[in-house]
């Protein structure tokens, strides 16, 4: 039997970067830089990207991911070395995504995008470093180290791909595949079909025009730092320690039963941690393990972890976040928007949102502990912990 | 259940957007959960105003599916072309499959007068359903944001 094709929503990921002047941070800078990636990362509904190209420039992004973005100079060399898969996920193919997911995606390049997407302000704390060894080869050895951590992926054009692809699917099953439809969430073709491959190869389209996105942004991160402190990024010392894409399907190598197999190995409410000494991972993480990053609420922080070999036994995948524990609605019945604001800037958590509805949906309380999440990722065996990290500031989509 | 159309937020799965609507016709149950789609994404939907117009005529297997159709076609309106839409009229129809013709009006996004809220990416067939009840017909779906 061949193995399902499923449609992940969409493909997003999660980009942490180190900076390096952390003495003398006052919340008067916190403030005006928070204003200033705010004003400058477009969140929210309907906002257009700040990078513009056109329909076909376009294609070539969905082709061609992060690189495309820091061949346009939007970012460095180095960056690439410290993404998933070089920025770039072999195999994507413009001609399998439709034209009305262009059409929706064309203009998105440079958006944050809203619900639980984000760009934080963190800082490191000297208790918050669980290994001081993993921790100074992540970048994160500064005393009081400000951190940015932010979350978005493929915005519409991701959505309007698996959109796409779980209409045909589900036309395709009975008729065609002769599937059963249990969960039209769960629609499937055989990998091998010209509708599977096709999906995977728009899949990759979707996971492409991702990493372009963080990418820009992380230069435009770049650009506000270097205005407000008036130095250049390099002199800032503004590195990427990782950037790695949740909720994706990927062929990779793992060891079954004795031998070596191809596996499509789906990451959907999760994300990859690949053990030290993998093949795919840059030089410098070659003895650590991959980064790994476990975001948490807007008021409770996130963990920065890294890949272990016990995580063999889930195909090194692992959590790659909090998770939600209440329903958005039930969010916001419990607290507005605002009120949640003046509670989170009365602790020291500076927060700017495109929408207060949204914001209320977002409360701490309606996400699990964060440090229970990161805790049983290590008990599981799936990852350890190297720091965390605690938010000061907050721009929500 | 009152047999007048409305639409209300449920707690259903807890990333996404549930919501469930209700009419006396296929056509009002069709027209309610456009506009909760509306509602979701401003704050306050009678500040869109009916400016411009688009016409919408889909064909599915079911009710389901055309009802999940029409809402990622307003999606899609919204990410491609800046426009909330209003349902002003709908008709639906059942033969061996679904067929939905639609006039939709609104205006295009403008911050300013649209106090907007949340950036639906899209609606989901987690707990869709359109079924008949005792006064009408009701509606379930799931909006990814």
């Amino acid at each position: 039997m061949f193995p399902p094709v499923r449609c992940p929503p969409l493909v997003r990921g999660i980009r942490q970067r180190t900076t390096a002047p952390s003495a003398g941070w006052k919340e008067q800078r916190i403030r005006e830089l928070l204003d200033a990636l705010a004003a400058r990362v477009p969140a929210g509904v309907g906002r257009r990207g700040f990078v513009r190209i056109d329909r076909d420039e376009f294609r070539a992004v969905l082709t061609q991911g992060a690189r495309w973005a820091v061949q346009h100079s939007y970012g460095w060399p180095e960056d690439l070395r410290r993404t998933e898969a070089g920025g770039c996920f072999v195999g994507a193919r413009p001609e399998c995504v439709s034209e009305r997911a262009i059409e929706r995606g064309y203009r998105q390049i440079g958006t944050l995008g809203s619900g639980n997407h984000y760009l934080e302000i963190q800082v490191l704390h000297a208790d918050g470093i669980f290994d001081e060894d993993l921790a100074r080869a992540f970048g994160l050895d500064l005393p009081e180290q400000v951190v940015i951590m932010f979350h978005c992926g493929s915005r519409g054009f991701g959505h309007q791909v698996a959109s796409d692809y779980l209409h045909a699917f589900l036309r395709a099953m009975p008729s065609e595949f002769g599937l059963p439809i249990i969960d039209r969430e769960l629609a499937c073709a055989p990998f091998a079909s010209q509708e599977g491959r096709d999906y995977l190869a728009a899949m990759c389209c979707a996971a492409n025009m991702s990493f372009a996105n963080r990418q820009v942004i992380l230069h435009r991160i770049r650009e506000v730092f270097s205005e407000i402190f008036r130095r250049a990024p390099e002199q800032l010392g503004i590195r990427m320690v990782y950037d790695v894409a949740h909720n994706t399907a990927k062929l990779e190598q793992h060891e079954v039963g004795g031998s070596m197999r191809t596996l499509l190995v789906h990451r959907k409410g999760a994300t990859r941690a690949f053990p030290p000494g993998h093949p795919e991972l840059p030089e410098e993480y070659q003895e650590t393990g991959q980064p790994v990053i476990i975001g948490g609420s807007m008021e409770t922080g996130s963990y920065v972890l890294a890949g272990v070999p016990a995580g063999e036994a889930s195909f090194y995948g692992t959590a790659h976040g909090s998770g939600r524990t209440m329903s958005r609605t039930r969010a916001r019945k419990l607290v507005r928007g605002h009120e949640l604001r003046e509670r989170m800037e009365a602790r020291g958590i500076l927060v700017r949102s495109a929408s207060y509805r949204g914001l209320a949906e977002e409360a701490g309380f309606a996400y699990k502990s964060v440090d229970e999440v990161a805790e049983a990722t290590k008990l599981a065996g799936l990852s350890r912990r190297v720091a965390h990290l605690v938010p000061v500031a907050n721009v929500k989509g | 259940m009152s047999d007048e159309p409305g639409y209300e937020f449920v707690e259903g799965a807890t990333s996404d957007l549930a919501f469930v609507a209700h009419g006396p016709t296929l056509e009002a149950v069709f027209a309610a959960a456009a506009e909760a789609l509306l509602a979701a994404t401003v704050e306050v939907p009678d500040s869109v105003e009916r400016r411009e117009r688009r016409s919408v005529t889909l064909e599915e297997p079911d009710l389901e599916l055309l009802l999940l159709r029409f809402l990622n076609e307003l999606v899609y309106l919204r990410d491609a072309e800046d426009l909330l839409l209003h349902p002003d009229r709908i008709s639906v129809t059942q033969n061996s499959g679904a067929r939905l013709e639609s006039e939709l009006a609104g205006e295009r996004i403008d911050p300013g007068r649209h106090l907007l809220a949340t950036d639906v990416k899209a609606a989901t067939a987690h707990g869709l359903h359109v079924t008949p009840t005792s006064d009408g017909w009701t509606a379930a779906a799931t909006l990814d944001v």
